[in-house]
């Protein structure tokens, strides 16, 4: 075994895991904001996820085909492209939470639960059938901005993209937003009322329906963000590409406690250093008998123990506590 | 009166569709029923490009040479089946196939994967498969005598790659592949040799990743190979060499035949050009006798044909010849007897003359490394060959 390689690539590797584990972290607030309100698990989010990385695509390639994606600064293309993400998913969140869960909020917990099963595969196809018929595509693929493919050498084995850092920065200024949102505004107060108690939040004189409807389009708008910024840094998508990441999202919320949102934060940076390093280290430490196929199995290994020891994630599950 | 008129018109009438109906469907008679050609290939899905070729080179090689199965009375369709590259969808297309008598053989399939389990189903009443893609060994090892293909086979494809390499002065590879039985398949036989030649092996992974290649490349970048290799298909070799490249990694790229599709480009750009693939299966253009079919395939169905395409034209070309020559003396050609007939074939094709030995390999495939000349896809055609070779089908093993 090679003590020094594995040395020599230790940054490397925290970096790229916590690259992803910011992503897993924008995606996992949707899944934890809308089980804080509702305690109902939005299974259709990772496909809300993946509506934004499309949108980002067509708009990217749009822009492309009328000649002005070079001519724009960067940053400027990215903040548009971004924003059309948001608001593509913040508004299909809010119109499936109105279609398909609304009229079951009545009904016994599982059968939202395979309403947004259904929606989710229903998603898939439609966005399949649409690139199918609009672009006769199946895998689409981000044209490449030349500033973001930058890359900062720090020392000779270690460097950091221009994306990483976009990635990176666009999360924390997100999840800076929302922690004001939810935190310091009559918004997020109502938020956190309808999540404790949502009859006594109304005979406050909130209207629920508005305030669960936000909450879903902030959710959605956050998955929106992630699914943009996993195309730039990833650069290939696919209708079924969103499955994955989204059940990883999700377990990070679960880890780190679901229905809380520094908790959903802290989870997905936890999974996606697991899944980096057991990713990067395994054939190393292994003598290569087990190689970075099995970085799931490791990651999701750990993620057990830590439930057996704190059941309610790492920082406990917020809804529980209302008691 | 009036009755009368009404009778006549009505005895005309009933004359006159008698006089009809046996004409009608005197041609049904006359024709001795349906003979269907079955295409079996990923049709939807991220490998949908070469998919695709493989149906649509069928289709043109049956319009085209269908003239003496008609002048037998039999009408010849295409039924092109979706097996989605995944073996369960394959099999139980592949059950659906041999319940329907009027198929005679099937084209396919892409993936060897899926090739293999779909084969033992084929084998069950003993309908000809010949494979334009499948490069896995086992493929035709089994000594099934309806399993045949045109193209070549990974045990020689991944050796041609080696030495390649080697010929390149290569120093150390790195290998990785996509654990299917294709691209684990030949990512083996290229590792195995590579060690033979004296290449350093700095390490050899399989990821089912899509999108997240890069704690698998930091461990690369850090041991810095000369090569790398990727054993699988473009969908998921495309953007993995793009992250290396935009990772730092300074190796030469290669891949096998899977990385040949305009798609590589298309999803890699710029981070591909000049990476070598082998191919066992040559790029159209590179062929003699296969310019009028470029030209027609481009007339009909307005792009490029894919790899394998070519392939499959000859082999639903070889499938049209063997059921005519089952159905000789105008009895009704049987599966059994059209899978006889295809090894008897000898056929002068696009891709060169096209022989099955024993076990339903091709007697002397061709093998090509080619170099990605540009990053736009549309130029995929004029990929440079870098070498070209003719190679025997290794013999039976026991």
């Amino acid at each position: 075994m090679d003590f020094q390689l594995l040395l020599a690539i230790f940054p490397q590797v925290l970096l790229d895991g916590i690259t992803l584990g910011f992503m897993y972290a924008l995606i996992a607030l949707g899944y934890t904001m809308v089980y804080g309100v509702l305690e109902f698990i939005n299974f259709a989010h990772s496909e809300i996820f993946i509506v934004g990385a499309f949108v980002g695509v067509e708009l990217l390639l749009g822009l492309k085909a009328a000649g002005v994606l070079e001519a724009w600064a960067w940053p400027l293309v990215l903040f548009a492209v971004l924003l059309a993400g948001m608001i593509a998913s913040g508004a299909l969140a809010v119109t499936i939470e109105r279609v398909a869960y609304r009229p079951l909020r009545a009904a016994p917990r599982l059968i939202p639960l395979i309403s947004a099963i259904g929606m989710s595969f229903f998603l898939q196809d439609v966005i399949r059938l649409f690139e199918s018929l609009w672009r006769n595509a199946f895998n689409l693929v981000y044209p490449s901005m030349d500033a973001l493919n930058h890359r900062f050498e720090l020392t000779e084995t270690i460097d950091i993209s221009m994306k990483s850092l976009v990635v990176i920065v666009a999360a924390l200024l997100m999840l800076w937003a929302l922690h004001v949102i939810v935190n310091r505004t009559t918004i997020g107060t109502a938020i956190r009322a309808v999540a404790e108690d949502q009859a006594a939040a109304s005979l406050m004189g909130i209207n629920v329906n508005r305030i669960i409807s936000i909450t879903f389009l902030i959710g959605g708008a956050m998955g929106g963000a992630a699914g943009v910024l996993f195309g730039v840094q990833y650069s290939l998508i696919n209708p079924y590409t969103g499955f994955i990441p989204g059940l990883k999202a999700f377990t990070a919320a679960v880890l780190g406690g679901i229905g809380n949102i520094p908790g959903a934060m802290l989870g997905g940076i936890v999974l996606g250093l697991l899944e980096a390093f057991a990713a990067s280290y395994m054939s190393l430490l292994t003598g290569g008998a087990f190689g970075a196929e099995y970085k799931d199995i490791f990651a999701f290994s750990v993620l057990i123990l830590i439930l057996i020891f704190r059941p309610k994630g790492l920082l406990g599950e917020v809804v529980r506590e209302r008691a | 009166m009036k009755a009368t008129i009404t009778r006549g018109v009505l005895a005309v009438c009933a004359t006159l569709a008698l006089a009809f109906l046996p004409f009608g469907s005197g041609l049904d008679a006359q024709g001795k029923g349906t003979i269907k050609i079955a295409t079996q290939s990923p049709l939807s899905g991220g490998q949908a490009a070469l998919g695709e070729g493989i149906k649509l080179g069928t289709q043109l090689a049956v319009e085209k040479l269908k003239g003496p199965l008609e002048k037998l009375g039999y009408k010849v369709e295409v039924v092109p089946f979706d097996d989605q590259a995944k073996p369960d969808v394959g099999v139980a297309n592949a059950r659906n196939m041999i319940a329907d008598k009027d198929i005679m053989a099937v084209i396919g399939h892409l993936n060897s994967g899926v090739a293999i389990p779909s084969s033992d189903v084929y084998k069950e009443v003993t309908l000809a498969m010949i494979s334009p893609a499948n490069t896995n060994p086992t493929v035709t090892d089994r000594n099934y005598p309806n399993v045949n293909r045109v193209c070549g086979r990974d045990d020689v494809q991944g050796v041609v790659g080696s030495e390649f390499a080697a010929s390149q002065k290569a120093k150390s590879v790195y290998v990785v592949h996509d654990k299917t039985t294709y691209g684990q398949g030949v990512a083996e036989f290229f590792r195995d040799d590579a060690k033979k030649k004296g290449l350093e092996v700095l390490g050899f992974e399989g990821t089912e990743e899509k999108s997240n290649f890069d704690p698998i490349l930091t461990p690369i970048r850090a041991k810095n190979p000369t090569l790398l290799y990727f054993g699988g298909i473009y969908d998921q070799g495309a953007p993995f060499f793009k992250q290396a490249r935009e990772k730092g990694i300074k190796a030469k790229f290669m891949g096998p035949d899977g990385m040949d599709s305009s798609d590589l480009t298309k999803i890699a750009g710029k981070a591909v050009v000049g990476m070598y693939y082998t191919s066992a299966a040559g790029p159209a253009s590179a062929l003699p006798k296969a310019k009028g079919f470029v030209d027609e395939y481009k007339k009909k169905f307005g792009k490029n044909p894919e790899p394998y395409a070519a392939e499959a034209y000859d082999a639903a070309a070889i499938a049209l010849k063997a059921i005519e020559a089952a159905a000789k003396g105008g009895k009704a050609p049987a599966r059994e007897g059209v899978a006889t007939e295809i090894r008897k074939v000898k056929h002068n094709g696009i891709t060169g003359d096209i022989e099955f030995d024993g076990k339903g390999d091709r007697k002397k495939a061709n093998y090509f490394v080619l170099e990605v000349a540009s990053d736009n896809p549309e130029k995929w055609g004029d990929n440079k060959i870098v070498k070209q070779l003719t190679i025997a089908a290794p013999a039976a093993k026991k």
